[in-house]
C-alpha cells in the first residue's frame, strides 16, 4: 500500500470539510436540523405539509453548487474511467434503498452523528467504510484501480 | 420563508466544501476506499476537518433553549439503540458507495455536468429511495 501523493490533496479536503462543517453546524443552531443529506431528500418522497419547502431548498443549494462547479472549474466533477453503466445503476439503487433503510449516509450519520458522539451513527459508519473498502478493494482488483 | 434561505444556503455550502474537497469526483472516493491501487487519504482528511468544526457546534446546543431561528424546539435524532436494519441499511450503502463512487450528496451536486455516467447513478438513486418509501408505506398499510 502505498501513498498516491499525486492525487492526494490534503489542503483542499481539510478546508472542504471545514466548509462542510460549517454548513452543519449553521443548520442545527439555526434550524435544530441535522444537515443529513439522504434524510433531507429521501423525505420529499413521503410529503408532509410544510415540510416540503426546507428540503427542496437545501437540495436546490446543492445543485446550484454543483452547477458553479460544473460550470466554472469543470475538473471538479470530472469522471475519469468510469465504471460500467450496470454498475452505477446497481451502484444508485444500493445508495438510495441503504441509506433510507440505515437512516443516514456520509453526512447524517459520518459528519453530524460522530460529532454528536451518537452510538447508532458510530455503528453506520463502521458498517458503511468496512464493506465500501471491501467492495472497492474487490471490485479494483477484478476491473483495476479508480472508479 | 426564512427556513427556506437558510436551507438553501446551508445547501449551498455544503455543496462548495464537497467540490473544494474533491469529493464529487468518484476517482478520489474509490482510492480512498480501495487503498491497493495507490491510496488517496484526502476523503479521510474532509471527515477530520468536518467534525472537528461540527463537534465544537454541538458544544453550544446544551446552552441554549432553542434553535436560533426555530423557537419551537430541536429536531435531532434521540435513539440510541442499534439494529438490524440500522447495519443492513449502512452495508448496503457502503456496497453502493464503493461501486459508484458517489454517495448521495456529491451526486446531487455533481450530475448537473450532465456527465452520463453521474447522471445513471443519481437517478437509479432516486429510483432506490422511491421504491424503499413505497415498500414502507405498503408495509404500514397491511
Amino acid at each position: 500500500m502505498t501513498i498516491d501523493t499525486l492525487s492526494f490533496t490534503p489542503v483542499a479536503s481539510l478546508l472542504g470539510g471545514a466548509l462542510i462543517g460549517l454548513a452543519a453546524s449553521g443548520m442545527l443552531l439555526l434550524e435544530g436540523r441535522i444537515a443529513g443529506i439522504s434524510g433531507i431528500l429521501g423525505g420529499l418522497f413521503t410529503p408532509r405539509a410544510g415540510d416540503i419547502a426546507w428540503r427542496v431548498a437545501f437540495v436546490l443549494g446543492l445543485v446550484v453548487a454543483g452547477l458553479g462547479g460544473s460550470w466554472l472549474f469543470p475538473e471538479t466533477v470530472a469522471v475519469e474511467t468510469v465504471r460500467a453503466p450496470w454498475m452505477l445503476v446497481v451502484a444508485g439503487l444500493l445508495v438510495g434503498v441503504g441509506t433510507r433503510l440505515g437512516n443516514g449516509c456520509t453526512s447524517g450519520h459520518g459528519v453530524c452523528g460522530l460529532s454528536r458522539m451518537s452510538p447508532r451513527s458510530l455503528v453506520s459508519v463502521v458498517a458503511f467504510m468496512t464493506v465500501g473498502a471491501v467492495v472497492a478493494t474487490a471490485v479494483g482488483q477484478w476491473v483495476g484501480g479508480g472508479a | 420563508m426564512r427556513s427556506v434561505l437558510v436551507s438553501f444556503s446551508v445547501g449551498l455550502v455544503f455543496g462548495v466544501g464537497l467540490l473544494l474537497a474533491g469529493m464529487t469526483q468518484p476517482k478520489k472516493v474509490v482510492a480512498f476506499l480501495d487503498p491497493l491501487n495507490g491510496w488517496d487519504p484526502s476523503l479521510g482528511l474532509v471527515m477530520v476537518g468536518a467534525i472537528a468544526v461540527h463537534f465544537l457546534a454541538y458544544r453550544l446546543v446544551p446552552r441554549l433553549s432553542s434553535p436560533l431561528f426555530d423557537r419551537r424546539g430541536w429536531s435531532l435524532p434521540t435513539r440510541r439503540d442499534v439494529d438490524a436494519r440500522l447495519v443492513a441499511g449502512a452495508a448496503l450503502f457502503g456496497a453502493g458507495w464503493a461501486l459508484g463512487g458517489y454517495c448521495p450528496g456529491p451526486a446531487l451536486a455533481a450530475f448537473t455536468s450532465g456527465a452520463g455516467a453521474t447522471l445513471t447513478f443519481t437517478g437509479s438513486m432516486l429510483v432506490g429511495m422511491w421504491g424503499f418509501s413505497l415498500w414502507e408505506a405498503s408495509r404500514a398499510v397491511r
